[in-house]
C-alpha cells in the first residue's frame, strides 16, 4: 500500500489494510466489493495499492474470489486471493455469496473490515451496527442488535476464523499470516473504528479500538480447525473488563443511549465472555 | 414427412421411446427430430411426445396435430385422452395391449409390451420398461428397419434384454 | 460423429470441446441439462475443468468474472429468472472486458411461473455489452457455441458472448448432431489484461466523469470491430467443418416481395410456411436473425417486412420490429407471437405473411383476425 490514499483522516480500515498486505506479501490479489475501500484505493488512473486489485459489485466479492482462486489453482498458482469487504458487503448484501464460497471450501481469505455502518454511503445502519448506536437511518439509536456473523461463519466450519482490531496491528499481522498458510476458506473479522461515522476525533482511532477490546465489547480470538484460542490482548480484558461507558462515552453515536439498551449491551458482553471462556476451556 | 405422436404416462418411457425412434430413423439414413411436450407433468400423468421423420432436415418445432401414427404405451389412457385426435384418415395406431383392439377407420396394431417386459424381467423401479421393446413393433410396422431399431437400442442401453424384448415385439405385434 | 442430441446436450458437447478452465453455474429449467451434462464430464474426467457449483446465478457470473480475469477460459449457462438475477454481473463482465461465454436458454419471465420459450429474458440484456446470437437448430447451437469462444476471446473483441436457444423447443428437441474435433480452431486465450501480481493493476476502480466515457466508447469500438471477427470466424468455421453461418439465415429471400423476420426456432418453422406460400405462387422469404448484437445490416430494401417478436417492450412494441424499423428506416408489420411458449405453427406464420398490414402491430391470439 502506497502513501496517499483517499481515506478519511483517522481511517482505521485503511490502516488495517496496510497490515493485511504486509502479512500477505506481493503474490496477492485483493477482491474489493463496493465499500469504503473502493474509494480509499484511489481514483483512476491512480492507485494507492501496489498489488492487483479487483473491484467487483457489492454482493459478488466472495463468488468472484471463488472463481479467481479456482482459476489460479487450476494452473498451479499459489497466489493469495483475499476479499477485503465491509460489514455491509459481508453480513448484509454479500452474505449469500460469502456463505456459498465458505460452503464450497474455497481456498481464500475473506476479511470483513467492520466499521459497524454503511460508511461509504454516509453512515447508515447496517446489520453490524450495535444496539443503541445512532446512524443516519437510526437517528434515535438502533433498536436491533448486531448480527453475529462470526457465529454464522463458524457454522460453516472453516479451518480458520479470527477476530482482530486495527488497534492491535501485530495480532492482526500474525492472524493474516496464519490464515494464508491454511488451505481452504479463512475468515478474519476486523473491528475498524470510524471517526467520521462513530463521531470521535480522528486522532483517537487507536484509542477507541483499544477501549473496544478492553471493555469486552470486541473480543480478539481465533478458531483454528474448530479449536478456540483467546488472543492475548483480550485475555486480560476478559478477566477484568473496563466499564463499557468508557468505550461508549467518547463516541457521538452512542450519545443519549437508553439505559435499557446500555443494560442489554452489558449483558451481551458478560454472556459472550462467559461463552468464549467456557469454549476455550472445553466446557461447552 | 412422417409424424408420430406417442401417448404414455410420466415415467413409462414415452420420451425415451421418441428418442430411440428418432435415432433409429437417423441410422436408416433419414432426418428426424423428437420432442416431448413439456408441461408440469409428474409421474403417472398423461404425456405426449412427438417424432418427425423426413428425407430432409426437419424444420418444424410446433406440435404435431395430424399424426400419421399414434403410439399408445398405456392402454388405460384410451378414453382419458383423445388418443385418436387428428390422426390422419387411414392412419395407424399401435397400442400396448394384451388383446387385439379395433379403432374403426384406422389400421390398428396391438402388442403386449407389458407382458414382454415382465417375461424378460425388464422392470425398473417397479414399472415394466416399454420404451425399448416398442421399437421392435415399430420396425415390424415398417417405420424403421429392424437393424436400426437394434442399433438405436444398443447405442443407449447396454442390457441385452432390451434387444430381446424388441425382437419379441417384432414377432408378436398383431397388425 | 453423428449423434442424436438435444440442444442442451449440443451446448455441453461444444463446451467439452472448448475446454474452459472454469465453469460456474446454477441450475434452472430448461437449461439444467447443460450444466448436469458438464458436471458429469468433469466428474468422469472427460473434461478437466473446475466446475464451481455456485449458490446463485449472480455468483455464477461473478465467479466467471473472477476466473476470466486471471486469463482463464470460462463458461456458464442460465435462463430466464437466472439471467435477470445475474444482470448486474453481465454488465460487469462486459465492462471488465472479459470473454465469458454463456448459453442462455430463452424462457419467459414470471409471474406467473412459465418455463416455456420467450426471448424477453435475453432481450433485456441487449444493452449490457454482450454479443448475442440466437440459434435455430441443435447443430447450430453446437457450432455457434464453438465459434462463440473464438469470437469472445479475439483480441479485437474481448467481450462476452451469449448463445441463445429456445427453451424446450430447442433445448429439449432431439435432432441429428455432427460433432467435430475442433483441433486448433479455438486458439488459446491470451487475455492482455490478465491479473499478474508481477505487474499490479487496479481493475475497475473509481473512474471519474473525465475518464469513464472512454471505457464505454471502447466497448462500442470493440462491438463494431466484432462484426469482422464474427465474419472471419464463421468463414473459418465453414472452411474447416463445411457448415456455413451468416449474421442472418436467409431462406428464399432473393426474389421475395415479402420477408418474415424472426429469431430462433420461429425462423426455422417460418421456412416451412415460405415453402407453402411459394407453392401458392406467393413470393415470400424468411430471414432469421442470428446476431442481435452487434445488430447486422439487413437486406430488406424493396420488400414488405413482417417481424415476429417472441418478446415485448411494454409501452413500446416488439423489440426486433422496432430495431429493424430504426436501423433500416422502413415500416414493418409487427406480430407478437409465441410468448411464454404460445404455440405458433407454420400455418400461423403463413397467415401472418398473407394478412400483413404494414405499419400495424398485432398480437397473435389477441388481435382479431391474427
Amino acid at each position: 500500500m502506497l502513501k496517499g490514499t483517499s481515506a478519511c483522516a483517522g481511517c482505521s480500515s485503511s490502516l488495517s489494510l496496510r497490515y493485511v498486505l504486509k502479512g500477505a506479501g506481493p503474490d496477492t490479489v485483493l477482491v474489493i466489493p463496493a465499500s469504503c475501500s473502493s474509494v480509499i484505493q484511489g481514483i483512476y488512473p491512480n492507485t494507492a495499492l501496489n498489488i492487483p486489485v479487483y473491484n467487483i459489485a457489492f454482493a459478488a466479492a466472495a463468488a468472484c474470489a471463488s472463481g479467481m482462486s479456482n482459476a489460479f489453482r487450476a494452473v498451479g498458482k499459489k497466489t493469495n486471493v483475499i476479499v477485503y469487504a465491509g460489514d455491509g458487503g459481508t453480513l448484509d448484501i454479500g452474505i449469500q455469496s460469502m456463505s456459498g464460497a465458505f460452503e464450497r471450501g474455497t481456498d481464500f481469505l475473506y476479511i470483513c473490515y467492520d466499521n459497524e455502518e454503511y460508511g461509504n454511503t454516509g453512515m447508515q445502519r447496517s446489520g453490524s451496527t450495535p444496539l443503541g448506536a445512532r446512524t443516519t437511518t437510526t437517528p434515535a439509536g438502533k433498536t436491533d442488535e448486531k448480527k453475529d456473523i462470526d457465529a454464522i461463519i463458524t457454522a460453516h466450519d472453516p479451518p480458520y476464523l479470527a477476530t482482530a482490531c486495527s488497534a492491535y496491528p501485530q495480532d492482526l499481522f500474525k492472524k493474516v499470516k496464519k490464515a494464508l498458510a491454511i488451505r481452504g476458506p479463512a475468515f478474519i473479522h476486523i473491528l475498524v473504528p470510524c471517526p467520521s461515522g462513530w463521531r470521535f476525533p480522528p486522532e483517537k482511532t487507536i484509542e477507541i479500538g483499544r477501549l473496544a477490546v478492553k471493555s469486552g465489547m470486541w473480543i480478539l480470538y481465533e478458531r483454528e480447525y474448530g479449536r478456540l484460542a483467546i488472543s492475548s490482548p483480550s485475555k486480560a480484558a476478559m478477566k477484568n473488563p473496563i466499564p463499557l461507558e468508557n468505550y461508549l462515552a467518547p463516541q457521538g453515536r452512542f450519545a443519549g443511549i437508553s439505559p435499557k439498551a446500555l443494560d442489554i449491551l452489558k449483558q451481551r458482553i458478560t454472556q459472550k465472555i462467559q461463552r468464549l471462556t467456557e469454549e476455550e476451556k472445553g466446557i461447552c | 414427412m412422417f409424424e408420430v405422436r406417442i401417448h404414455s404416462r410420466g415415467g413409462e418411457g414415452g420420451v425415451t421411446a421418441a428418442r430411440l425412434l428418432a435415432i433409429a430413423a437417423i441410422r436408416d439414413g433419414k432426418y428426424a427430430s423428437a420432442c416431448p411436450f413439456y408441461g408440469a407433468e409428474r409421474r403417472g400423468a398423461p404425456v405426449v411426445s412427438f417424432v418427425r421423420i423426413d428425407d430432409r432436415p426437419v424444420r418444424v418445432y410446433s406440435q404435431i396435430r395430424t399424426p400419421d401414427l399414434v403410439v399408445v404405451l398405456d392402454a388405460s389412457l384410451v378414453g382419458v385422452v383423445d388418443v385418436l385426435s387428428g390422426l390422419k384418415a387411414g392412419g395407424t395406431i399401435l397400442i400396448n395391449s394384451a388383446h387385439t383392439r379395433e379403432f374403426a377407420g384406422y389400421r390398428t396394431c396391438s402388442v403386449d409390451l407389458t407382458g414382454i417386459a415382465l417375461r424378460e424381467n425388464l422392470i425398473m423401479a417397479g414399472s415394466p420398461i416399454l420404451d425399448t421393446s416398442v421399437l421392435g413393433a415399430l420396425a415390424r410396422i415398417g417405420i424403421i428397419s429392424q437393424n436400426s431399431a437394434k442399433k438405436a437400442i444398443t447405442e443407449v442401453f447396454t442390457d441385452e434384454r432390451n434387444v430381446r424384448a424388441a425382437d419379441a415385439a417384432y414377432r408378436e405385434v398383431v397388425i | 460423429m453423428l449423434m442424436v442430441a438435444t440442444g442442451n446436450r449440443a451446448v455441453a458437447e461444444a463446451v467439452r470441446e472448448a475446454k474452459p478452465v472454469v465453469i460456474a453455474a446454477y441450475p434452472i429449467t430448461p437449461q439444467t441439462g447443460i450444466v448436469e451434462q458438464i458436471a458429469e464430464y468433469v466428474s468422469h474426467g472427460v473434461l478437466l475443468s473446475r466446475y464451481i457449483p455456485v449458490e446463485s446465478e449472480h455468483s455464477a457470473m461473478a465467479a466467471c468474472i473472477g476466473a476470466s480475469a486471471t486469463g482463464a477460459r470460462t463458461f456458464t449457462a442460465t435462463s430466464s429468472q437466472g439471467l435477470l438475477y445475474m444482470h448486474e454481473m453481465t454488465n460487469w463482465a462486459a465492462g471488465a472486458r472479459l470473454p465469458v461465454v454463456m448459453a442462455n436458454v430463452n424462457r419467459a419471465l414470471g409471474p406467473g411461473w412459465n418455463i416455456w420459450a420467450e426471448h424477453t429474458d435475453a432481450i433485456q440484456e441487449r444493452d449490457t455489452g454482450w454479443l448475442q446470437v440466437y440459434t435455430g437448430t441443435v447443430q447450430e447451437a453446437y457450432d455457434t457455441t464453438l465459434m462463440a469462444f473464438c469470437i469472445a476471446e479475439h483480441n479485437d473483441v474481448l467481450l462476452p458472448v451469449m448463445v441463445n436457444l429456445d427453451g424446450f423447443l430447442l433445448s429439449h428437441d432431439m435432432q441429428p448432431l455432427e460433432t467435430v474435433d475442433c483441433g486448433d480452431f479455438i486458439p488459446p486465450l491470451h487475455l492482455p489484461h490478465a491479473i499478474d501480481p508481477q505487474n499490479p493493476i487496479a481493475y475497475g476502480p473509481l473512474t471519474g466523469p473525465d475518464q469513464y466515457y472512454k471505457f464505454r466508447w471502447d466497448i462500442e469500438r470493440s462491438m463494431r470491430d466484432s462484426v469482422n471477427v464474427i465474419g472471419q470466424t464463421q468463414a473459418e468455421f465453414a472452411r474447416r467443418f463445411g457448415r456455413k453461418y451468416g449474421f442472418t439465415d436467409d431462406y428464399r429471400c432473393d426474389d421475395a416481395d415479402a420477408v418474415v423476420v424472426s429469431l430462433g426456432t420461429l425462423g426455422k418453422e417460418a421456412e416451412v410456411a415460405i415453402d407453402a406460400l411459394r407453392s401458392e405462387g406467393i413470393k415470400a422469404g424468411s430471414m432469421r436473425v442470428r446476431w442481435l448484437r452487434p445488430f447486422p445490416k439487413l437486406d430488406l430494401a424493396g420488400r414488405e417486412v413482417v417481424v415476429i417478436d417472441r418478446d415485448y417492450s411494454f409501452g413500446f412494441g416488439g423489440v426486433l420490429a422496432h430495431e429493424i424499423k430504426a436501423k433500416n428506416h422502413i415500416d414493418v408489420c409487427s406480430v407478437i407471437a409465441g410468448l411464454g411458449g404460445q404455440e405458433v405453427t407454420y400455418d400461423d406464420i403463413a397467415g401472418f405473411i398473407k394478412n400483413r398490414r404494414i405499419g400495424e402491430e398485432s398480437w397473435f391470439g389477441v388481435t382479431p383476425g391474427v
